[in-house]
This record gives structure tokens, sequence and C-alpha cells, in this order.
């Protein structure tokens, strides 16, 4: 107990000693070093005497006690036989062990493990010492692991540690810590407190949605006073509704997340199958390139994956819209009007494409290093949490998305496109020259798949087989929002990203993917001309 | 019953058909007597090894008629004839791995191997039957058969056509590959069927046996071919050419053209069944990656490059194509998706007709006898 009291100084005592350390090198050389006493006297200490030692350590304020004590928990503190030097093991692995110097931190090199004498501990101490350097890290000034601490503190509070965490709830706390340590105690209170205390643990842990707090009350509800039990479990049910809100919201993210990688893989086929009419089997080879594009920038920028991955969205629309041109300069002009030839003849560069890659590059998949900015997660609270790349890649799509309604609607190209589609003939009496249109659109719709290449390297492997992965996909995307409809796509793809989330958790993966294609296949039937069928004139083409 | 037999014997007065099947005929007593009564040393001598290989040929010809069938007269492109050519082959993988019986690694009398290493303790319910060889060879008919129907009801009522028929096609083959794949179906996951022994009493790894699959695939090939012939001479096949030509003028005429649809394509599924029937026990495994969407793209190209809608074409451009794949697999590995894919290209840009249409083109004067041919080259 008197341990954790004096934690309370600790504060101040290990800014004095830092102090002293800046102001002072020469003089801690010159003079023994108060740690060693410190050590000799915890490896001395017998099991009774442990909590003193454990105690002088701690009051010291050395800023070297956290990995003294960390060594001594996880028994590497041991002693030298022969010099009665405390040392700590870095490796002990075979036969000669690698240790150092605790007080300086310097490798001092192999020994024979028989050369060492563990520092013994048992486990009632090893309970006590949990507690102790998680209070410890509580009282850090570094807020970062103040945080995790009082994170780890969660369901860890035991009578060794309750008054101390009191104490530190009346002073000034950052609010996430304070709130943690208010749930940590109450889980501690609801199991431990008086009747009072319990009343108020379950109004505090009301509304939290952490496991650790579901898991008290839970006892609670078990337990044996009824008042106590009713309350927790009205707290309960509060709680398991807002997880369910929150499942449902995740369920939503996970989806609309799918569902941007669907609508970003299928916009560019919204462009030229459903605008242009062409079949473009080997679009998802232009994906892949844009993919691959990532990769390759990456390589030529090692160290920077975040200016590479910046640079390879311009980069990556240029590769495929370029493989694009390309494509139809090469094949596609020739079989206009046979959609059936045009997909069977894209399908063979598809073809080409991968085992192009497969024997240029490497058949295995290519890691693209995910940047810093983009990895990690946003946490909203307990129960939920956002990987932030997928937020990204939703992010991207609907900018993609409205960058692609823009040119559609408000630019001169877009105009054209629209009047080469609707009457070729006609359009080219005014004008226009649909040659260069047809060339303009198709390395429109290339260059957006390589946009999709470019995101979809941040949240999957990017490998020769790809684009194969999506190809089917995408077209399910734009057959289902409605050929030629850009807003379709959009709305079929979230819909179906969305749809495949909620039936992957009671019927597993593939089988959802499965329910998926055969529900397509089934709503074809019904509608074969998608959700949002073009109307008019453009409708008979 | 006179009727309905003229029918079907009527291509056998057809010039093409002849040629066809006399074509066929010798080939196949040409490689029984080579594989029979030439010395194993000699050059002539065809092992058994190339028995089952051509064997393979003609299950993958067939099935290429079958593609060409519904491509090349009702102008439907299918991408998912993997899908039925798989169904079949599952349907006599089962039969075979029923033919097992106890002799598995664990010895099991009913259970397949791959179940009780599922730990599954009964025979499910579709498993049921196909001990016995009338009822697998008829399920090889009636399991692609049936999903035909039911898949080509839905579209062809809806009037799905054209491109989107295509992709759900192969959409539809993508399903059923992955639902293959899953162990809980009960069809041996990702490794399939395999391990066979006999069928209908013989032993699968004796030479003899390889020859009359051999023999029976060149029969059956002999029979779809003469069905699709007498299909596509007979008035229905003529009200399909209509269909695939001018689909709604058909309809305004007055036929039912997804009934006309319905049959042809049922029809061509169950031929595909047969094929893949005939190709596992020659093959000796059957798994999920039949049902790639790739497997059943392949076969178009087949058919594009032996010529669309002459149904011997049909055969010599599988032919080709697969014994061009065996050696380019065989030499250089690296280079065979690269030949496939040049191929697509190369005969959509330059070859729209295929072989058949060089071989017509030469025989310009004998064209104009031939109905068929005529009403393909009109187009």
């Amino acid at each position: 107990m008197g341990i954790l009291r004096s934690l309370l100084s600790l504060r101040l005592a290990s800014l004095l000693v830092l102090l002293m350390a800046i102001a002072a090198p020469a003089f801690s050389q010159t003079e023994e070093d108060p740690g060693q006493a410190l050590l000799a006297n915890l490896a001395d200490a017998s099991p009774r005497q442990m909590d003193a030692a454990i105690e002088a350590i701690v009051n010291s304020g050395d800023p070297r006690a956290r990995s003294w004590l960390d060594a001594f928990g996880n028994n590497r503190l041991s002693r030298n036989k022969d010099t009665g030097q405390v040392v700590v093991v870095l490796r002990n692995v075979g036969r000669d062990w690698t240790i150092a110097d605790p007080l300086t931190g310097e490798n001092l090199g192999e020994i024979s493990r028989r050369e060492l004498d563990r520092v013994n501990i048992n486990n009632a101490i090893r309970g006590k010492l949990e507690g102790v350097l998680a209070m410890l890290d509580l009282y850090s000034t570094n807020p970062e692991i103040q945080r995790t601490a009082a994170e780890a503190m969660m369901g860890k509070v035991n009578e060794t540690v309750i008054e101390p965490l009191n104490n530190l709830l009346a002073q000034d706390l950052p609010a996430r810590v304070r709130d943690r340590l208010e749930l940590a105690v109450a889980i501690y209170q609801l199991e431990q407190g008086d009747a009072q205390a319990k009343a108020d643990a379950i109004t505090t842990l009301t509304g939290s949605l952490h496991s650790r707090a579901r898991a008290a009350l839970n006892n609670a509800v078990a337990g044996d006073d009824p008042a106590i039990a009713a309350s927790a479990k009205a707290a309960l049910i509060s709680i398991e509704q807002k997880l369910k809100m929150n499942r449902a919201a995740e369920t939503l993210y996970f989806g609309l997340s799918l569902g941007s990688v669907l609508v970003l893989a299928a916009i560019g086929l919204a462009i030229t199958f459903g605008v242009m009419g062409v079949i473009n089997m080997a679009h998802g080879e232009l994906i892949m390139l844009g993919a691959y594009t990532t990769w390759g920038m990456q390589q030529l920028l090692p160290g920077q994956p975040g200016l590479a991955l910046i640079l390879s969205i311009p980069a990556g629309f240029m590769v495929a819209a370029l493989a694009g041109i390309a494509i139809e300069r090469s094949v596609i002009q020739y079989l206009k009007g046979r959609p059936l030839e045009t997909l069977l003849a894209t399908f063979g560069i598809s073809l080409i494409l991968q085992q192009l890659v497969r024997t240029v590059i490497s058949p295995l998949n290519r890691s693209v290093t995910t940047p810093e900015w983009m990895s990690g997660s946003l946490v909203i609270n307990d129960a939920l949490s956002l990987t932030l790349n997928r937020l990204y890649v939703i992010g991207f799509a609907l900018v993609v998305f409205a960058g692609l309604m823009l040119i559609m609607r408000r630019t001169r190209l877009g105009l054209e496109v629209r009047a080469v589609t609707q009457n070729r003939a006609m359009a080219r009496s005014m004008g226009i020259k649909a040659t260069r249109v047809d060339i303009m659109t198709f390395a429109l719709g290339s260059g957006v798949a390589g946009l999709a290449g470019v995101a979809l390297s941040q949240i999957t492997n990017v490998g020769p087989n790809l684009g194969q992965n999506y190809i089917i996909d995408s077209f399910m995307v734009v057959v289902f929002g409605g050929v030629g409809n850009l807003w379709g796509t959009l709305v079929a793809g979230l819909t179906l990203g969305t749809i495949n989330q909620i039936l992957e958790p009671w019927a597993g993966a593939v089988l959802a993917k499965i329910m998926v294609l055969v529900m397509i296949i089934l709503f074809i039937q019904k509608r074969p001309r998608g959700l949002f069928p073009q109307k008019g004139r453009a409708a008979e083409g | 019953m006179a009727s309905s037999q003229t029918w079907l014997l009527r291509p056998l007065q057809e010039r093409s058909t002849q040629i066809f099947l006399g074509v066929l005929i010798s080939a196949l007593i040409v490689v029984t007597f080579l594989h029979l009564f030439m010395p194993q040393d000699s050059a002539l001598h065809v092992s058994a090894y190339t028995v089952t290989l051509l064997g393979k040929y003609l299950c993958y010809a067939l099935l290429a008629v079958a593609v060409d069938l519904v491509w090349g007269y009702l102008g439907i492109l299918s991408l998912g004839h993997g899908a039925f050519f798989a169904l079949g082959g599952y349907a006599m993988g089962m039969y075979l791995m029923r033919q097992i019986g106890d002799r598995g690694t664990y010895g099991d009398p009913v259970l397949p191997d791959f179940m009780v290493f599922l730990n599954w303790d009964t025979l499910p319910w579709y498993w049921q039957g196909f001990d016995m060889a009338w009822f697998a060879f008829i399920m090889v008919l009636l399991a692609p058969g049936l999903l035909a129907l039911v898949f080509g009801f839905l579209a062809f009522r809806s009037r799905v056509t054209g491109v989107y028929l295509s992709i759900i096609t192969q959409a539809l083959t993508f399903a059923l590959m992955l639902a293959f794949f899953r162990n809980e179906m009960g069809f041996g996951g990702n490794n399939g069927l395999t391990d066979f022994r006999d069928i209908l009493g013989f032993n699968l790894r004796t030479d003899a046996t390889r020859l009359g699959l051999f023999i029976a695939t060149g029969i059956a090939l002999a029979i779809g071919y003469i069905i699709c012939r007498a299909i596509v001479t007979s008035k229905l096949g003529r009200v399909s050419v209509a269909c695939r030509d001018a689909e709604a003028r058909t309809r305004f005429l007055g036929y039912r053209v997804e009934r006309v649809q319905l049959f042809v394509f049922v029809v061509s599924a169950m031929l595909a069944g047969v094929a893949g029937a005939l190709y596992v026990p020659q093959v000796g495994i059957i798994n999920p990656s039949e049902f790639s969407p790739l497997f059943s793209i392949e076969i178009v190209v087949w058919v594009a490059l032996g010529g669309r809608a002459t149904l011997y074409g049909a055969v010599i451009g599988a032919i080709l194509v697969n014994y061009a794949k065996t050696v380019l697999t065989g030499v250089m590995p690296d280079a065979w998706l690269f030949a496939l894919g040049a191929l697509f290209v190369l005969v959509t840009v330059f070859l729209p007709k295929g072989i058949a249409g060089l071989l017509q083109k030469r025989k310009k004067a004998q064209h104009d006898d031939d109905p068929a041919t005529a009403q393909e080259a009109t187009a």
C-alpha cells in the first residue's frame, strides 16, 4: 500500500532526477550510482522483504525504475554469481546468454547461463508488480503512455491500486484518461464496493461499450443483491441497444467501404461499356496496371510511400489511359458494332496483360506500403473504430465519381460523348470528330480504372490476378445499376457492397458472394435494364 | 415414331455430315488399330497415354459442338458452358466415387474419403443413388439440363439477350465455382473428386478401358453431331437461326422465340454434360476449376477459331487449340497464355469466320449446294 501512496510524489521526484542528470553528469558519474544499491537490495530481498525493496525502487523516482521492474517481472533480472553484479538478460536462448548493465544499459556481452542467478519472483509479487507498473505509467508525462496505461487499467483494478487511483482522479487529467480510470474504478466498485458504491458504479457504467464493463455488469446481474441485479440488467439492456446501433454502423461502414471499391472498379466500365457500349474484358487488367504503377512508384521513391502514392494517382491514370488507347486503336476500333467479338478480343488482351505481368514482374503478389497517414484507425468509441485506409478509399471513390460526373455533364468532351453515343451519324454531321471522341472516352474510362488500381493497392494484394477478381463484380455493378447511367453505378455499387456485408456474418464470405450473384441474376431477369434503365431514344441502342 | 426417326436420320444424307462422320470413324479405327496391333517400339504405335489424350480432345470437341449450337445457330454467346460440362463431370465423378467402395484410404464402404476426412457420418441426400450406373448416367443429362432449363426459362422469358446474357452466364459459372470450392457443399471442395478405380466393372487403369472410353467418346461425338445437325436442319433450326439474326422480327412473325431458345439451350447443356461425363473417367479427376470463367471462355475461342455456325468447325477448333495447348504448355508453359490471348485477338479481328470460313472460300462451288452453309454466308 505504502508503495503506491508514495507514487504520488513521483512526478516531481522524477523531474528532479532528470534535472540532476542534465545539470551534473559528472557528479552522477563520480558518485556511486544509487541504482546499484537499490537493485542489490531487490536481489537480496527475501519474499517478505520484496514489497519494501520494490517500494524503495519506486520511491527513488529513478527514471530507469520502469525498465528494472519490467525486467524483474519478466524473469530477466539476474545476478552474476562471481561479481555479485545485478544484470539484465537480453537474450536467454542457448547456453550463453547476452546480458546488459541495468544502470547504463551497456551491453556486457555473452556469459554462460550457469554464471547467472535469477532474481526470483513469486506470483503474488508479480500480480502486485503489474499494478505498480501500470501506476508508474499512469504518472508518466508522456500522454501516449498515460493513455495506454489507463486503457490497461480496465478490469485490472484491485485493492492495492484503488486508493492511489482515487487520489489520481482528484487531480487534473486528460478527459480520455479520466474517463477510462473512472470506468476502471467503477468496475472494481461494482465487484467489491458497498451497496451505495455499487449503485454509483452502475450509473457510471451505463452507456459504456467496453467489453470489461459489460462483463462486470453481467456478473452483477448474477449477484445476490436483487436491487443491484435489476439496475445492472437495465444498464446492460441499454448497452446492448447501443451496441446494436454500433454494430449496424460498423456493417454499414464495411458495406460502404466494399461498395466504394466496387464503384471505383466499375465506374470506368460504366463509361466504356455503359456509355460507349464497348465490352472491355481487359478492364480488370487496367485496374491491375494502376495498382502496379503504385508499386513501381514506391520502388522509385523508397522511403516515401506517401509521396509515391500521391504521385501514383496521376501516373496510374496515365498508364492505364495509354494502355486503353492502345487497346482501342489496335483492336476495338475494328470490331465496332460486334459486341460479342469485342468481348472475346478484349478477353484475349486481358490474358496477355496478365501473363505479361507474371513474366516481367513476378507471378507473386507485390507488397505496397501504406503510408503512415493512411494506416491506423479512427476510434469512435469502444465498439466502433474505422480503419483509415478504407475511409480514404471511400472518399477517393466519391471524388472520382464527382469528377467524372462533372466531365460528363459540364465539359465539351462530355457533351460530345453524349452526342456521339446518341446518334453517331448526326453528331458527325454537326462537325464532331467521332473517332477522336471514341479514343478520348475510352482513355477516360481506362484511366479511371487505373485510379481504381491505385486505391485498391492500399487495401488488397497487388498481383497478376487482381483484375480478374474484380471484372465480374464490375460488370455486375454496371448491369445492376443500369447501363449508361453513372448514378446507377454509384447506387448499385454501394448497395451491393452493403448487402454483401449484411449477409456475410451469418452466411460466410463465399456464400454471401454467391447469394449476391444469384440475387443479381434474378434481378436482371425481372428488370433486364437494371435499376435505372435509360429512357427515350438512347434505350433503343 | 417413323417420322422422328427420319428427322434424326436426315443429316446422314447430307454430304458434309457424311464427310465428318467418315473422317471421325476412320480416325477411331486407325487409332484403335495402331494402338492394338502395332508393336510397342514401332514409330506408328499409339500409346495408351495418347489414346486418352485424344479421348480428352474428343470430349472438348463435343463440348465445342454444344457451344456452337447455341452460339452459332441461336446467337447466344454462353460464357458458362463450362458449368454444364462440369456438372455432367461431377455426376459421373460421384458415380465413380461410389464405385471405389471400401478400397479408399479410410476403407469406409459407403462414404468417400473426403467425407470421412471431414468427419461426416452419413451420405448427404444428393449422393443417394449414385452407386447405380443408370441413375448416375441419367443425372449426367438431368443435372446440366435442369440448370439450363431453370436459368434459360428465367433469362429468355424476360428477353435477356446479347452481351447481358453472356455476362450473367459468366456470373453463373463463377458463382458455381465459388460454391463448389466450399467443403460444406459435399463435392470434395478444392480437391474435387479423384482416385477413381473402375467404371461399370472395368478397371479404369487398364489400357483396354482407356481405349473403350476413347471409342465411346468418339461415338458420343458422332451422335451429338448428328443430333445438332438434325436440329439445325429442321424447321426448329431455321427458326432459331431467325432468332439469331432478327429476334424481334421472328417474334412478330408469331414464333415463340423463348421456347425455341430454351429447347436449343437445354439440348446444348445436356451435350456439354455428356462431354463432361466422358471427360472425367479419362482424366481421372474433376474439381471446381472446370467451373472457372476462363475455361468457359476458352471453349468459345475454340469455336471461333474453327468457324462459328458450322459444327464441324467447332470440332476442328477444339482439337487444334487443345493440341497446341498440350504442345506449348509442355515446351514453354509461360507462352501458353500469350498464345491463347493472341489467338482471341487474331481470330476475332482477322478470321471472323474461322478456319471453316477459309475452307468454304476455297470450295465456293460446293458452297452453293449446301443449304446450311449458304445460310451462314448470308448471316
